[in-house]
């Protein structure tokens, strides 16, 4: 019997040459991520363990995104343990203000996890990096920092479900909907402790931005991990980032999966998923009169330089609604910087945006755009439970950046294609 | 070990936003983010929860963002465990390190109601409704997992190895 894609990196990492569902290993971790809201606690957790230097530095990397820039006086200070610490500990992968972007759309734009590696972070979106075919997953603070001391991590192998997508999507259908139709289908905890292999003949001509926001959103699922084959694009991707070597794995022909789901892209529509849970997904045309009060274009699910393109698509040559706010953030400088050349941020500018610096910020409820009670908020991030974005009493629809972008103008939640 | 507390019920999907809203995660000192936890759904529950209280929740405990946060929160709280039909992951991995002790037990999670008196012994699983005369038994953690319990948590576990190894 063969082994899944996940298992073999498991494998591989744990000096085995087999290992099977429900099994844990110790594994070689090759980069370990903390932010401003876990690294510190980490680096506490590290300091109590009595460890001194890191294992490798560099193998760490550690991004100021949720709080900065520093929003108040006590993330000034969180931010400070982090820097002192990466400073001390002259960690090689450090990003502070101005040149941090959101981690998890900063660290596949540096070359810094290809196919086949071991990535944990202690931060839920880790699994994002599935889409390069490497095994990613999020941890706590007390793991990343027994990471930092050790190189290793525990983890428990997990069984996988195989997602099968077939058929051509629709117009104005992406990753994003692909992901949010999923999480509507399986619910979400339907993937609990489980990797989802996302496969078939859509993803294999989906473009890279698209399978970040898909295993993105693994974890909505209740996933460990997501994680895509590596193919062609893959390998194109990881040309133009970095021209170091890596190992990528594949799964056997004869690999176990506990379920196959089989997903039918040609049906799909543009989704929305209404509060308070990702698995709320719906076709857009079936959610009327639903008026907003904001905007978010950006996060680690669709902060990057395709999304902000399809949203500028829309907004050109048009105004955003009286009495929206929109708030476009893209994922990182270099996406901020190609977005200005590209002159998508005058399209944003002109429509009546507001485009930030890249951070977290109003995905978390933290700066930047937090709602007040009773507001409405379409979003292009991961989560729209209770609070997320601010008050207990808002509410957050997620949506993929056409549907978002539609939404502005028209101050209510509508299909891209009521603009035309 | 024995723990005795009263029970403070919670359903389905209860996550990490609502157990410690970001709003608060500008600190790590745990009795400041104890001082706000589960404040989003249950504003009452930091003035009720006593120490040895048992939170019992439904399905996905813990689900959302990997913030250790918050079963620090909720221990530092005074809750000396929490029982679920099912906990999200990164929850269950960050709580088995801090030394949080999580059980598995759907039927106990489906019986127990808000105020319930329980009784959870640790070393065999065994969970008692002393409200409702009726006792369960917990899923057995894998070996793995209980060397890491029996070391004080993992944190604890890295010292003594790098002790040795120096
Ligand atoms: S953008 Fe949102 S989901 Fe992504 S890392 Fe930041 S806070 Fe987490």
């Amino acid at each position: 019997m063969g082994m899944t894609i996940t298992e073999k990196i498991l494998a591989a990492h744990s000096g085995r040459d087999l290992v099977r569902p429900g099994e844990f290993v110790n594994a070689r971790v090759d980069l370990m991520l903390g932010n401003d809201i876990t690294a510190p606690l980490a680096i506490a957790e590290f300091q109590k363990m009595g460890a001194e230097r890191v294992a490798d530095r560099a193998r760490v990397a550690l991004v100021a995104d949720h709080s900065t820039p520093n929003k108040d006086i006590k993330s000034a200070e969180q931010c400070r343990v982090m820097r002192e610490f990466a400073l001390a500990q002259q960690i090689e992968h450090f990003w502070d203000t101005g040149r941090a972007g959101i981690e998890h759309a900063l660290l596949p734009e540096q070359g810094l996890v290809a196919p086949g590696e071991c990535v944990i972070g202690a931060d839920s979106h880790t699994c994002t990096y599935g889409a390069l075919g490497a095994f990613a997953t999020g941890v706590g603070s007390t793991d990343l920092a027994a990471a930092m001391a050790t190189g290793e991590c525990w983890l428990r192998v997990p069984e996988s479900i195989k997602v099968v997508y077939r058929g051509e999507l629709n117009r104005w259908v992406g990753g994003k909907d692909l992901i949010l139709y999923t999480i509507g289908r399986i619910g979400v905890s339907g993937a609990l402790y489980q990797t989802l292999e996302i496969t078939g003949e859509t993803i294999a001509s989906l473009p890279m931005a698209g399978r970040f926001t898909m295993c993105n959103m693994a974890i909505e699922a209740g996933a460990k991990n997501g994680i895509i084959p590596p193919d062609a694009e893959t390998e194109r991707f990881m040309k133009s980032v970095t021209s170091r070597s890596y190992q990528p794995a594949l799964s056997d022909p004869d690999a176990e999966y506990v379920r196959t789901v089989e997903i039918d892209c040609a049906k799909i529509e543009p989704q929305v998923s209404l509060p308070h849970l990702p698995e709320n997904a719906r076709p857009v045309r079936e959610v009327r009169d639903v008026t907003i009060d904001q905007v978010v274009i950006g996060s680690c699910t669709n902060g990057r330089i395709e999304d902000l393109r399809i949203a500028a698509e829309l907004l050109k040559d048009r105004k955003i609604h009286p009495r929206v706010r929109l708030i476009v953030i893209p994922g990182t400088p270099q996406v901020h910087l190609q977005a200005v050349r590209e002159g998508l941020a005058e399209i944003f500018l002109s429509a009546g945006a507001a485009l930030s610096t890249p951070t977290c910020g109003p995905c978390l409820g933290g700066h930047m755009g937090v709602l007040a009670a009773g507001e409405r908020a379409v979003a292009t991030t991961n989560r729209n439970f209770v609070g997320r974005m601010g008050h207990p009493k808002s509410e957050v629809y997620l949506a993929g950046p056409a549907v978002a972008a539609a939404s502005a103008v028209l101050g209510r939640i509508a299909h891209p294609e009521e603009l035309s | 070990m024995k723990l005795r507390g009263r029970v403070h019920r919670y359903g389905d999907h209860v996550n990490t936003d609502v157990i410690i809203p970001a709003r608060y995660l500008n600190t790590t000192d745990a009795e400041e983010l104890a001082a706000h936890c589960m404040e989003d759904i249950d504003p009452d529950f930091v003035s009720r929860v006593e120490p040895g209280d048992i939170i019992v929740g439904g399905e996905d405990f813990g689900c959302g963002s990997s913030r250790e946060q918050a079963p620090l929160a909720i221990k530092t709280a005074g809750v000396s465990c929490v029982i679920a039909a099912s906990f999200a992951r990164i929850f269950f991995r960050n709580a088995i390190n801090i030394g949080l002790p999580v059980l598995v037990c759907a039927e106990a999670s489906a019986e127990a109601k808000a105020g319930d008196e329980m009784e959870v012994d640790l070393a065999s699983g065994g969970i008692e409704n002393l409200t409702q005369g009726r006792s369960y038994r917990a899923e057995p953690f894998p070996e793995f997992l209980q060397e890491i319990i029996a070391a004080g948590g993992l944190a604890a576990r890295v010292r003594r190895k790098l002790a040795q190894g120096s």
